[in-house]
């Protein structure tokens, strides 16, 4: 079972209903949580892993072998990135461009080009105290592209057919978010009942129902704004699983790097009625 | 005023979302038309993902502009003989058996990252490259100023392109109506996009949020326009939630020789102010925040402008 956890708008709570969740969940079957806000994970401040094993996160960028290389210029027409380019007789590489898709390594008349790894993140992961696995991807810093580093993240184990995976998802609604659903059975929307949580929420929706994913709605500081976000929800019969109201003990403990479920224990039975919900869900569409 | 050769950039950023950076954004809008500065400034909304300046900045409606972003690939089933040469060479896992037709492939549109090694590898030619209308652009109007801004579309790739692009026509348009300031509000994390938006800023000014979160995604984001060079000033939002996180930022920002230069309290009336789509200092001149941010764009103008300041780096 595969939920991401999605927003569109930054800030909304997704890294704390994350959290809560697999908190909530460690006796039903093995929990995995995989931070893929690479660019600014935060889970791990929660749940406090021990990491046990660090690797690098590369994607091959192409090296001209120069004793081989005719300066045709053919690797630089095929590359749509812009990473190389031929100036004079030399063909340079600018490594931040490259998607590391091989192409140009390919379609070299000469095979003059090898590819090296170039690291752009590491991958981490470990145990929480708990017994929940989790891993997160960390983008190097100046590194452009954190979508390579997240379908990374999600290769670097395989978790046992019975695991809870729980995917966090970075903020926005780009491809990043999109590589991080590839998969997914089912994407919880965390919203604010704001005029950007509804917006980005929109967005949001967007994605999900291109990519063919069940979602559900939690709204998270109920209370505060206004009440556009829930006739939003109504008009188009989006269910509403979970609401956690605005309260300032929760912002305050939170801040300090306490779950959800130690501030507010009484939001683990609404998580695991949550989660019973989705499984049902689930377990309907495969039979129908 | 003096006159300035050219527009100065600030560039609003966080690390982490939703600390407040549009809130920020908007009341720098209104201030900076404020008699006492009367600028005719240039804003551009960078967050194109989750674009919502304009959710408070009320624009008059403008026409649409396409973004046309990468390429897709798109197999034409007539000239596929299914020989399977395209499937080796995606290492994007695009590339899947077509469920309406057996034994032709299809290429998943969200997983293609455009590459074009498939038709390349393709002996028919049944693979051609289909460029993509990814997003829409406007110019508008504001009470304030004008405003660039973009809607990608949910799910695209190109956020970095399209950020470069209205950042260019509003460089242009700065210089064309001598505008001595363009303020971006940025996107959240630390990549392609958050590079375009700092791409050629004077300033950056970096929206902290007083928790242990805050604390963390602050010292990317600082590590990153750092890294770019660019000249940065910390504010710290909703400041009185864990005061704890508020000695964390200040040795932060000591470590890292950054100048913390305001802190703004936790204020509903941000929020209120939100619902009712005007900047917080429109809204409630008198609030707490507006006062701090207030506070803050003095210092802000001041970097940005002033001979000596951040745009003399001789």
């Amino acid at each position: 079972m595969k939920i991401a956890i999605a927003s569109g708008k930054g800030g909304t709570g997704k890294t704390t209903l994350a959290t809560g969740l697999a908190l909530s969940l460690i006796d039903q079957g093995p929990v995995w949580y995989l931070d893929c806000d690479v660019e600014a994970p935060n889970g791990h401040l929660f749940l406090k892993p021990d990491f046990s094993r660090q690797v690098q996160a590369v994607i091959p960028i192409p090296q001209i072998q120069s004793e081989r290389c005719t300066s045709c210029g053919r690797c630089v027409e095929v590359c749509q990135f812009h990473a190389l380019a031929k100036v004079g007789k030399k063909i340079l590489v600018f490594p931040q461009l490259c998607h590391g898709c091989g192409s140009c390594t390919w379609n070299c008349p000469e095979g003059a080009i090898l590819e090296i790894p170039n690291p752009i993140g590491v991958l981490e992961s470990g145990l929480t105290p708990e017994g929940i696995y989790y891993s997160r991807g960390l983008l190097t810093v100046s590194e452009p592209m954190p979508t390579p580093i997240i379908r990374q993240l999600k290769r670097l184990e395989t978790p046992p057919a019975d695991a809870i995976v729980i995917l966090d998802a970075p903020p926005g609604a780009s491809c990043s978010v999109v590589e991080t659903l590839r998969g997914a059975d089912y994407v919880l929307l965390v919203s604010e009942p704001t005029p950007f949580g509804l917006h980005d929420l929109k967005q949001m929706l967007g994605i999900v129902t291109d990519m063919g994913i069940p979602s559900g709605v939690i709204i998270n500081r109920d209370g505060i704004g206004d009440d556009r976000l829930e006739s939003f929800l109504d008009q188009n019969s989006l269910p509403v699983l979970l609401r956690i109201p605005f309260s300032k003990e929760l912002a305050m403990g939170l801040a300090a790097g306490d779950s959800l479920i130690r501030v507010l224990p009484e939001y683990r039975q609404g998580l695991r009625n949550m989660y019973a919900q989705i499984l049902e869900f689930i377990n309907q569409g495969k039979t129908s | 005023m003096k006159s300035i050769d050219r527009a100065r950039q600030l560039v609003i950023l966080s690390g982490k979302g939703g600390t407040g950076k549009t809130s920020l954004c908007a009341a720098f809008a209104h201030l900076s038309s404020q008699p006492a500065y009367a600028l005719p400034t240039v804003f551009v909304d960078a967050d194109v993902d989750a674009a919502n300046l304009s959710l408070v900045l009320k624009p008059e409606p403008s026409p649409p502009h396409e973004f046309l972003g990468g390429v897709l690939a798109e197999i034409n089933p007539d000239l596929c003989t299914a020989c399977g040469a395209c499937v080796p060479v995606c290492r994007y896992d695009a590339i899947l058996p077509d469920a309406r037709r057996e034994s032709v492939y299809w290429i998943d549109p969200i997983a293609c990252d455009g590459c074009a090694a498939c038709s390349y590898a393709c002996p028919t030619g049944a693979i051609r490259m289909v460029q993509q209308q990814e997003g829409l652009w406007y110019q508008s109007i504001t009470p304030f100023g004008t405003l660039f801004h973009a809607e990608l579309f949910p799910g695209r790739e190109n956020s970095g392109k399209l950020v470069t692009l209205i950042k260019q026509y509003a460089r242009l348009w700065a210089d064309d109506s001598h505008a001595p300031v363009v303020i971006i509000d940025g996107p959240p994390g630390i990549g392609c996009p958050v590079i375009s938006a700092c791409a050629g800023a004077d300033l950056a000014l970096i929206v902290a949020e007083s928790t242990l979160s805050g604390v963390h995604d602050l010292k990317r984001i600082v590590q990153t326009t750092t890294h770019f060079r660019i000249p940065t000033l910390v504010v710290i939002n909703k400041a009185d939630i864990y005061p704890e996180g508020v000695t964390q930022i200040q040795s932060v920002c000591r470590e890292l020789g950054i100048a913390l230069i305001g802190q703004i309290p936790f204020d509903r009336t941000v929020t209120d102010a939100m619902v009712a789509g005007e900047p917080v200092t429109v809204y409630r001149r008198e609030a707490p925040s507006s006062r701090a941010f207030s506070a803050i764009w003095e210092i802000v103008f001041d970097r940005l402008i002033t001979p000596g300041g951040t745009h003399d780096r001789s």
